[in-house]
């Protein structure tokens, strides 16, 4: 979506980041919040505070049409992918109207419109999801791509190599991106992972490797750019490996006890890619008045969305029926 | 306007004609530009060249998980699993993607696709290259399951498994590759109607897969001894035709219910279980596997077969008093 533009436009894109950033942000204190203090979200959510320049940075770096497969930590990628924070919502609420029809939830969350073929339940399966994504693809001819995002802890998952390879072997459209927060669940990914880990694993396969700065929003977005264009021009698979850290627990309920005493603390004081932002924009000239408004602007977008995801009525009772199957399909018989 | 065609040429021809047809059809699996194992393949790569039907890593769960992200962009992929014991390693896949991400995303998406498992008995093949494990499949909402057990069936339910816009788990059993019958192109079956392979009003014979030609054989051997058997070939399990079997033992008052998987856990329970609900009084017998592994050795692996006589000879006790 970005053109290499004079600093009006650099400007634009640099400020459209941070409020991606902040709607990113918004929605997920919303939905902690939906979560702890009104149980209304009944699931498990897994937030990406903190990881949102991932999102942003990376988004903003492809079409509306071109594809995308994500993880449980996908509200991120959801949104700046184009998706209705409003049916979002609805989702994670299981409600009428959400992108799912309240069958999936946030591990489920999908909207097709957006080239959003979904979020995972289950560690590592989108990455040969996303590579088959891409397959299709180039079999029909498109000039679309696939991005393909999973944590540092699929890496340890057997799809990873197999989908990695297949990728390369078939030069498939289709850009990986491991989103390193550092953890896997409750572990710290580098005491169970071997050898230099994701980027070594990958270039092992041939992938061209690009490591980044991932709370950095502007780093991930300039690599971002670079890497779809040579894929999109038919150039194979590439592997994107931004580093980044995990602000929360694991899920919202999770206090994180394990981590060393001001780990997190010191990440959001010096690493938020948020903060991080709103300095170099503050750097570029951007006030602070602009910068609070772009803040309470996402806040309350998010705050007003979340009221009316509420407001919505529950699926209706025969829809647990429908859509499994046309050919013996429950609706019908279920048993 | 009917041919002869082996059980295996009777599906290639079903995918040669869907490839033709349409453009989307692509076929993926290990070695299948030589033709795959037992030739399921042979000459297509070479028609349809290597873009539609691909030469594949040896990587079953990727070969499944990228059907589903090809599917899910809206080609219609036939994945080719080699051995439905290999099918295992792409479980994830098949049961918790494939399987569900019609569901799951609320409609947003299909997962049309035909997942090819060759199972069964198959000269010594051992633990891992025999299985029968079709009930498995049955558990699983979002599968359909199909197992064809004749050329025509094999012709016209590929060819059903193809145009289905639901995911296909689709076994063809190794040991009928050779198996010669008369294939008539324009004949059409739809996917959940069982076959009925011989009529008879004394006792009814439930089966599918290769088994059905046992239950057929039996049928004949019981005709000449004056037991009229009923042979149906249910041909799907998900969906299977409850009607028609429970119509037929309400004739017969007696059910056989005989497949080669193990016979605890197996689908002819559900069939039995079923009946039993369906049509009170009904005498019900189950012939299914012993609980132990297929060895290699002849007479070991014999151990795990159902044959003809068992058949016959469990229709003949049923069919005594
Ligand atoms: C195959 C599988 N194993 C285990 C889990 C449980 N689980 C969910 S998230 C998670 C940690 C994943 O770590 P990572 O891939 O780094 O992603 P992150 O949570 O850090 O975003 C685990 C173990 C799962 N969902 N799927
Ligand atoms: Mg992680």
């Amino acid at each position: 979506m970005s053109e290499p533009g004079d600093d009006g436009d650099n400007r634009a894109r640099s400020i459209a980041l941070l409020r991606m950033m902040e709607r990113i942000r918004a929605f997920e204190k919303q939905a902690i919040l939906a979560a702890e203090r009104d149980k209304l979200v009944l699931g498990a959510i897994h937030p990406s505070i903190g990881q949102e320049a991932c999102a942003a940075g990376i988004m903003q770096a492809v079409r509306r049409d071109d594809i995308l497969l994500s993880t449980h930590r996908g509200h991120g990628h959801t949104l700046a992918k184009g998706a209705d924070p409003l049916a979002m919502f609805r989702e994670l609420l299981g409600r009428e109207g959400g992108c799912c029809g309240g069958k999936g939830g946030s591990m489920h969350i999908a909207d097709f419109n957006v080239g959003m073929l979904g979020a995972n339940g289950v560690v590592g399966a989108n990455i040969t999801i996303g590579a088959g994504a891409a397959h299709g693809l180039k079999l029909i001819g498109s000039d679309r791509i696939a991005v393909d995002i999973f944590g540092d802890g699929a890496v340890n998952r057997g799809p990873f190599l197999e989908g990695l390879n297949w990728a390369a072997v078939y030069a498939l459209p289709v850009l990986f991106v491991c989103e390193d927060n550092q953890w896997s669940a409750t572990t710290r990914t580098r005491t169970v992972t071997a050898g230099e880990g994701a980027g070594a694993r990958a270039a092992a396969m041939g992938l061209p490797v690009t490591t980044v700065d991932g709370n950095n929003v502007e780093e991930v977005a300039q690599a971002a750019d670079q890497m779809v264009a040579r894929i999109r021009a038919g150039n194979g698979p590439e592997f994107l490996h931004a580093i980044t850290y995990r602000q929360t627990g694991h899920t919202s309920f999770d206090q994180a006890a394990y981590r060393p005493e001001g780990e997190a603390e010191r990440h959001k004081r010096e690493d938020d890619p948020i903060m991080r932002q709103r300095s170099y924009l503050q750097e570029m000239g951007v006030s602070s008045a602009e910068l609070e408004t772009i803040h309470a602007e996402a806040q309350a977008e998010m705050a007003a969305l979340l009221k009316e995801a509420a407001a919505t009525p529950f699926p209706p009772d025969d829809t647990a029926f429908t859509d499994v199957q046309d050919i013996g399909s429950p609706a019908k018989e279920a048993f | 306007m009917a041919e002869k065609m082996t059980y295996v040429e009777a599906s290639r021809e079903a995918l040669r004609e869907a490839m033709q047809s349409d453009e989307t059809v692509w076929c993926l699996g290990e070695d299948l530009g030589r033709g795959s194992v037992f030739g399921q393949y042979l000459g297509l790569q070479e028609e349809f060249g290597p873009d539609r039907v691909v030469d594949t890593p040896i990587s079953e769960a990727a070969i499944m998980g990228a059907a589903l992200g090809a599917a899910m962009v809206g080609t219609r992929p036939v994945v080719e699993m080699r051995f439905s014991d290999f099918a295992l390693c792409a479980t994830d896949e098949l049961v918790n993607q494939i399987a569900k991400a019609r569901f799951m995303f609320g409609g947003q998406s299909r997962a049309a696709m035909v997942i090819r498992k060759p199972t069964g008995m198959w000269r010594s093949s051992a633990a891992q290259h025999s299985q029968s494990l079709e009930s498995w499949y049955t558990h699983i909402p979002g599968l359909v399951v199909v197992c064809p057990a004749t050329p025509q069936d094999n012709y016209s339910l590929m060819k059903a498994a193809i145009a289905a816009d639901d995911p296909v788990v689709y076994f063809e059993h190794k040991n009928i590759w050779g198996m010669e019958g008369e294939v008539n192109r324009a004949h059409t079956v739809e996917i959940g109607k069982a076959a009925i392979r011989r009529a008879g009003a004394d006792v009814t014979i439930v089966s599918w897969s290769d088994t059905a030609n046992l239950a057929e054989q039996a049928g004949a051997r019981l005709a000449e001894e004056g037991i009229s058997a009923e042979v149906i070939d249910l041909r799907s399990l998900w969906p299977w035709d409850k009607e028609a079997v429970t119509a037929s033992v309400a004739r017969t008052g007696r059910l056989i219910v005989a497949h080669e998987s193990v016979r605890a856990g197996g689908f002819g329970g559900e069939v039995a279980a079923t009946i039993a609900e369906a049509v009170p009084g009904a005498r019900i017998r189950r012939l299914g596997a012993p609980r132990s592994l297929i060895a290699y050795a002849p007479n070991l692996e014999d151990q795990m077969r159902v044959t003809v006589d068992m058949i016959a000879q469990a229709a003949r006790e049923m069919t005594n008093d």
